[in-house]
């Protein structure tokens, strides 16, 4: 479902970082145009 | 070989209701929205509520974290019931005493406050039992010389009650790093991480502020000019106020991973025979005060990020008796490390424990992010002590040692609720250290273990996080139950 999608990806760090979703999603076939990580509290 | 071991923590708080307004989101929100600034002072605590707030009670360490599960929520509506000012391990300080500890931290006279107000809060802090040998408490000012400062666009409104009492000055006419705001935010670390130190050292593990030989601050505050901006060395500036006058140190960055650095280069150097004690010390964040104040407008509760927090930890050689610092197990995150929940933990609290032949459910309890659930749910944010906790468990149930089904179980007796004010490095494992402390030695637990995370990616120069862990556990020479 994400192939040839391009994705911007926030993480979290107590959740799930940027690059740890970026991976995921560029194994899945996407384009990852932006990944970043913020601190929510 | 000589063993570390931590010989005292203490935790304080400030409350500092008026300085709410010159944290960095009301500061950017307040101007931009008709009324925000009245709604604002109508959410701010009294300083008798803040110290009736359960929470703040937990930090001081009056009440154990685990108690919080028992209190009525939300925890700001049901008060502890003859809360007191002082706690073992520290205080709740009113605003107008720590203006006038801030007042004897600074230095360059650049914090100015009206003559009447000044001599009042001399004389409290003169009558407060740690504090009455305080310098620099003279020099009040006109009120109108306040405002003509205040007038020239050189300084920030100081306010007490709403009303003007003083103000901080700029440092100078240009530098950017030497603005007001920045001295402010400099001079609160300086005078509520002396606050802790003071405690840790007249109080809590009491000891000769002269035999401590080296100090490592752990905040996250850049202290500096234009041309070194964070230069640093916010230690020996505590250390000095404290009279710490055989001490040098130096300050430690890794956001609020930091003080889990700090502890771990503290223990390899009592060990190295190096140093005998070492104090470590962290200020509270002024930038993060009021970080969600609108979101508990909306919801018409009290401003909760209304309190600055000070931490000090004593680090030592063995004395037979305080808890020992595992150096043969420090977790930490490797640059080469991937940044999953999953990849972070094994790294930092399973690799560790392999080296120990510890299994995840053999620590006691763990001290990993602290920060208050009632300020970031109430805001839409997580619940992080528990996501954190649950991550845990869901490992040591993915490594077989707990079943799917037990995972709830391991965060109520592994885990506690967050008891933290959101200051960053502040709420990060370390103000469950007097708790732990006192836990092993009382023979409540065996052993804690810290774990530290630091949002380093906020700097712009990685997409890395990081993670450090620091086991303690009960001193050898007790063991056999004494």
């Amino acid at each position: 479902m994400f192939a040839g999608k391009n994705v911007v990806a926030f993480g979290e760090r107590d959740g799930v970082q940027g690059p740890a979703i970026a991976k995921c999603l560029t194994a899945a076939g996407a384009n990852v145009v932006f990944a970043v990580t913020e601190c929510v509290v | 070989m000589m063993r570390a071991v931590v010989k005292g923590a203490a935790s304080i708080l400030a409350h500092t209701p008026d300085l709410v307004l010159l944290g960095s989101k009301p500061t950017r929100e307040i101007p931009r929205f008709d009324g925000l600034r009245d709604e604002c002072m109508a959410h701010l605590r009294s300083h008798e509520e803040a110290v009736a707030y359960a929470p703040n009670q937990a930090f001081i360490g009056s009440i154990r974290p685990d108690r919080l599960a028992d209190v009525g929520k939300p925890w700001y509506e049901h008060p502890i019931e003859g809360a007191a000012r002082e706690g073992p391990y520290g205080e709740i300080m009113p605003e107008d005493e720590f203006y006038g500890l801030m007042k004897a931290a600074d230095v360059f006279d650049l914090i100015w406050l009206e003559e009447g107000f000044l001599s009042r809060v001399a004389a409290k802090l003169q009558g407060h039992p740690l504090l009455g040998d305080l310098a620099g408490l003279e020099g009040g000012k006109a009120i109108s010389e306040v405002e003509e400062k205040l007038d020239r666009g050189e300084a920030l409104p100081l306010n007490f009650n709403g009303e003007l009492v003083g103000c901080v000055c700029r440092a100078h006419e240009e530098d950017e790093d030497l603005r007001a705001e920045v001295i402010l935010e400099g001079l609160a670390v300086k005078a509520s991480a002396f606050l802790a130190l003071r405690h840790l050292l007249a109080r809590v593990s009491p000891t000769d502020p002269r035999d401590v030989d080296y100090l490592l601050d752990f905040g996250e505050e850049a202290i500096g000019d234009r041309y070194q901006r964070g230069g640093g060395n916010m230690a020996k500036a505590v250390g000095e106020m404290a009279g710490c006058l055989n001490a040098s140190g130096a300050d430690v960055k890794a956001f609020c991973c930091a003080p889990m650095h700090a502890i771990a280069s503290a223990a390899a150097l009592i060990q190295a025979g190096i140093f005998k004690e070492i104090a470590l010390v962290g200020g509270g964040s002024l930038a993060k005060l009021g970080m969600k104040f609108q979101f508990h407008i909306k919801k018409d509760m009290p401003i909760l990020e209304d309190v600055l927090g000070g931490i000090a930890i004593l680090v030592g050689e063995d004395d037979g008796v305080s808890p020992v610092i595992r150096t043969d197990a420090i977790g930490m995150h490797r640059i080469c490390a991937g940044s999953s929940a999953r990849e972070v933990y094994e790294e930092v609290v399973v690799k560790p424990l392999d080296k120990l032949g510890k299994r995840i459910i053999d620590i006691d309890k763990y001290a990993t992010e602290f920060h208050n659930p009632e300020v970031t749910v109430s805001a839409g944010r997580p619940d992080t002590p528990l996501i954190n906790y649950r991550a845990l468990g869901a490992l040591a149930a993915l490594r077989g040692e707990i079943g799917r089904g037990e995972i709830d179980d391991f965060v109520r007796k592994h885990g506690m609720p967050g008891f933290s004010p959101t200051q960053g490095h502040i709420p990060s494992a370390i103000p469950f250290m007097g708790h732990a402390r006192d836990m092993i030695m009382g023979g409540e637990i065996e052993n804690a273990m810290f774990v530290g995370k630091g949002s380093l990616f906020l700097a712009r120069m990685t997409n890395l996080s990081d993670g450090v862990s620091v086991i303690l556990e009960r001193n050898p020479a007790l063991k056999g139950g004494d």
